[in-house]
């Protein structure tokens, strides 16, 4: 047990920090989250820089353009671009999600168009698995993959889905067998966003942005190549990006939480917070210790076994509804401004923006109570619910 | 950044696991010749010259089997001011200690000898009445000392901090061995008991909460085994790391027992179940030295209130007195 940086990471991480401040631009520092900070030249040219540097795909294998790095300086690296306030690559989903599926289930061929276009943010990707029928119970997939003359024709919706208006590619998961039930049936399919038939529609959120957007297929055609893993298989193809998407994730919220808290503590500092309020700001620091140690228990394990420890499952339950109190308690400190539309209110909204996109915390990426489920039956071993 | 234990002390966590349930009250002596009582004290006194840590893999255990006894009064409160002839005698089992630090003295009832903080200095109380409390845990009755005379000098009282840090971090990590032994019999009891013709553990009323109870459990533990090795380490952050982990470990224990007597049903709520004596070790440390609220004022005065450096948090040890 030895909690401080080694050597490598030290230097990993001094690399790290001076490289953030000598190339974030300073108009991109501080986002406030949102959609609107993806689009723009400006969020390419930055991604491309982490990509130059070596930084976008840090965990992938060299072969494939990355950097071949530790589980713990990926740790490293969101902890650090959390610190500074920095946006992520745009590739969010091709980085974290479609690369890594491809690189297990697709073929060379596949590898070798897509992967590198993923680090370099010259395309970006977006999810499509969530359909109006299909939310946390995502074996019930509608969207049909029919085959037709060396090719599929796809019909469907799919909804929630990030990055689909800036997208060129998707990966989608469909019912390629009509009578099929359940997980058998499904197959897994590279879609591309600008091919005739595809609509994006944006969804407008609770806080008037849209980050998600519904995706309609009307008799999309598909290549054959385009197909990731076995026709029928797509289930197994699904649980891989699933798994990644919930991989270091931890280390990115914990770090962003930390900075929620260390905003939170300012606010107090400039505005004043009774006794009460001083106690559970008090309890939110603890919390976000208590969450970065539980991330680096389940890292080190990660690191020393391969297998994360079963700790790692609740990062993910403990981030979204720490953040929703903290958003919450930031808006009490603020009093009656709390009530003010972003022009009017102190720190241009920031806190009033930050409590609404909160309540999406505990729905996205696993609604809480499936997260409850896996704890319960997976980690506890308690007989299952359905 | 290394956040596991060594293979040296998961064996000693099972060596100590298999030996306290085999042997619940074990006798001072017994623990001495199992290498204990001098974990942290140096080789050259007769001890294994290891580090809070592994005296930390001892007090989960020690908490998980309800231990009754001078352990936490030796080696979490009072050792840091024993010279090194004194810490030989600990190391040997011949004597257990105890300090006076508040009105009430823990362990009073099996410590051999007590030391008491007086002026600037530490030491030895000669002389004094006991008279011992009973408390709501039975397996740990508090006392106080009454008369008496300072004998020997102990130590410095800047030694206060460290003794400060090693008990709230002891009582923090003796709190999670506590829940997990709760939760065991909770998850157990979810798993077994059936009604309405199924498990009861099917049912999200029950099994969320014990997915909550772990949540809890698993955030204390990590900030419990923190402030341990920050103590172990003698790190800048220990004093409000021990503060954190304290405030926090000592309330997700009473809660995860809480969560287990509801998970039991009317069971849960008799004498004649283990339950009722792991909720009340939870209750009594979430009371002792200094409760959650008192804790979590420290770390506000530490975040929000101007202080004259910037590293490191609390400037001044907590006072593990609340009355004086």
């Amino acid at each position: 047990m030895d909690l401080r940086d080694t050597a490598d990471e030290a230097a990993f991480r001094g690399e790290l920090r001076s490289w953030i401040e000598e190339n974030l631009p300073a108009e991109l520092q501080g986002h406030r989250g949102g959609a609107a900070r993806f689009e723009g030249e400006a969020m390419r040219g930055w991604s491309r820089a982490l990509h130059e540097a070596g930084y976008a795909g840090l965990t992938w294998p060299t072969e494939y353009g990355g950097s071949g790095a530790s589980y713990t300086h990926q740790a490293i690296f969101l902890e650090e671009m959390a610190r500074a306030e920095a946006p992520p690559h745009v590739g969010v989903i091709g980085l974290g999600m479609a690369g890594p599926t491809i690189m297990a289930h697709g073929s060379e061929e596949q590898k070798a168009r897509y992967l590198e276009p993923i680090l370099s943010a010259d395309e970006i990707w977006c999810q499509g698995f969530s359909e109006p029928g299909a939310g946390s119970d995502l074996a019930a997939v509608r969207t049909s993959a029919r085959q037709k003359n060396g090719h599929f024709v796809v019909d469907g919706q799919k909804v929630w889905s990030s990055f689909a208006h800036l997208a060129s590619f998707c990966i989608l998961l469909t019912r390629s067998d009509p009578e099929s039930k359940r997980h058998a049936g499904l197959t897994y399919l590279i879609v591309d966003m600008h091919a005739p038939g595809v609509d994006v529609r944006p969804l407008t959120q609770i806080t008037g942005e849209a980050e998600f957007n519904e995706i309609f297929f009307d008799g999309v055609e598909v290549p054959a190549e385009n197909l990731l893993g076995e026709i029928g298989g797509g289930w197994q193809v699904a649980m891989t990006t699933l798994l990644h998407e919930r991989g270091t994730l931890g280390f990115a919220l914990q770090a962003a939480l930390a900075v929620q808290v260390r905003k939170l503590a300012a606010l107090a500092r400039d505005r004043g917070a009774d006794p009460l309020q001083r106690d559970r700001i008090a309890r939110e620091w603890i919390e976000v210790q208590a969450l970065r140690f539980t991330n680096y228990r389940a890292l080190s394990k990660l690191v020393k076994t391969g297998v994360p420890g079963p700790e790692g499952s609740i990062s993910k339950l403990v981030w979204s509804e720490a953040n929703q109190r903290v958003t919450k308690l930031a808006l009490e400190l603020l009093g009656p401004d709390a009530a003010l539309a972003e022009e009017n209110a102190p720190y241009g909204g920031y806190w009033q923006h930050q409590q609404l996109r909160s309540r999406g915390n505990t729905i996205e990426a696993g609604t809480s109570e499936v997260l409850r489920n896996i704890v319960a039956e997976r980690v506890l071993g308690l007989p299952k619910s359905r | 950044m290394d956040f596991t234990f060594t293979p040296e002390q998961d064996a000693l966590r099972e060596q100590a696991r298999a030996f306290l349930a085999a042997n619940p009250e074990p006798s001072w002596k017994e623990l001495a010749e199992l290498g204990w009582t001098g974990v942290s004290i140096a080789e050259e006194d007769g001890g294994a010259g290891l580090t809070f840590v592994e005296e930390a893999v001892l007090l989960e255990e020690l908490g998980r089997a309800l231990y009754r006894g001078p352990f936490f009064s030796t080696v979490a409160v009072t050792l840091p001011a024993l010279p090194d002839d004194l810490r030989a005698e600990v190391a040997a089992g011949e004597t257990s200690w105890t300090l006076a630090f508040g009105p009430l003295v823990p362990d009073l009832d099996t410590a051999d000898r007590v030391a008491i903080v007086g002026g600037d200095g530490i030491y030895e109380l000669e002389g004094a009445e006991r008279e011992i409390l009973s408390t709501t845990d039975e397996t740990r009755p508090v006392g106080v000392v009454r008369g008496g005379d300072p004998g020997r000098r102990l130590a410095d009282s800047g030694v206060l901090e460290e003794i400060r840090n090693r008990t709230l971090a002891a009582l923090a990590i003796e709190a999670c061995g506590v829940a997990r032994r709760a939760l065991e019999f909770g998850i157990e009891h979810a798993s077994t008991r059936e009604q309405f013709g199924k498990p009861i553990g099917v049912y999200q009323a029950v099994s969320h909460p014990l997915a909550d109870a772990y949540t809890r459990l698993e955030l204390a533990r990590s900030l419990s085994l923190w402030a341990a090795w920050c103590v172990a380490e003698n790190d800048e952050q220990a004093p409000i790391a021990a503060a954190a982990a304290k405030a926090f470990a000592a309330e997700a224990a009473v809660q995860v027992c809480e969560t287990a007597i509801q998970v039991h049903g009317g069971i849960g709520f008799t004498w004649e179940h283990v339950l009722q004596r792991l909720y009340k070790r939870a209750l009594w440390i979430e009371s002792f030295s200094a409760s959650s609220s008192t804790l979590r004022a420290e770390v506000a005065a530490a975040l929000l209130d101007a202080t004259p450096a910037a590293s490191g948090f609390v400037q001044t040890p907590v006072s593990l007195t609340q009355g004086g």
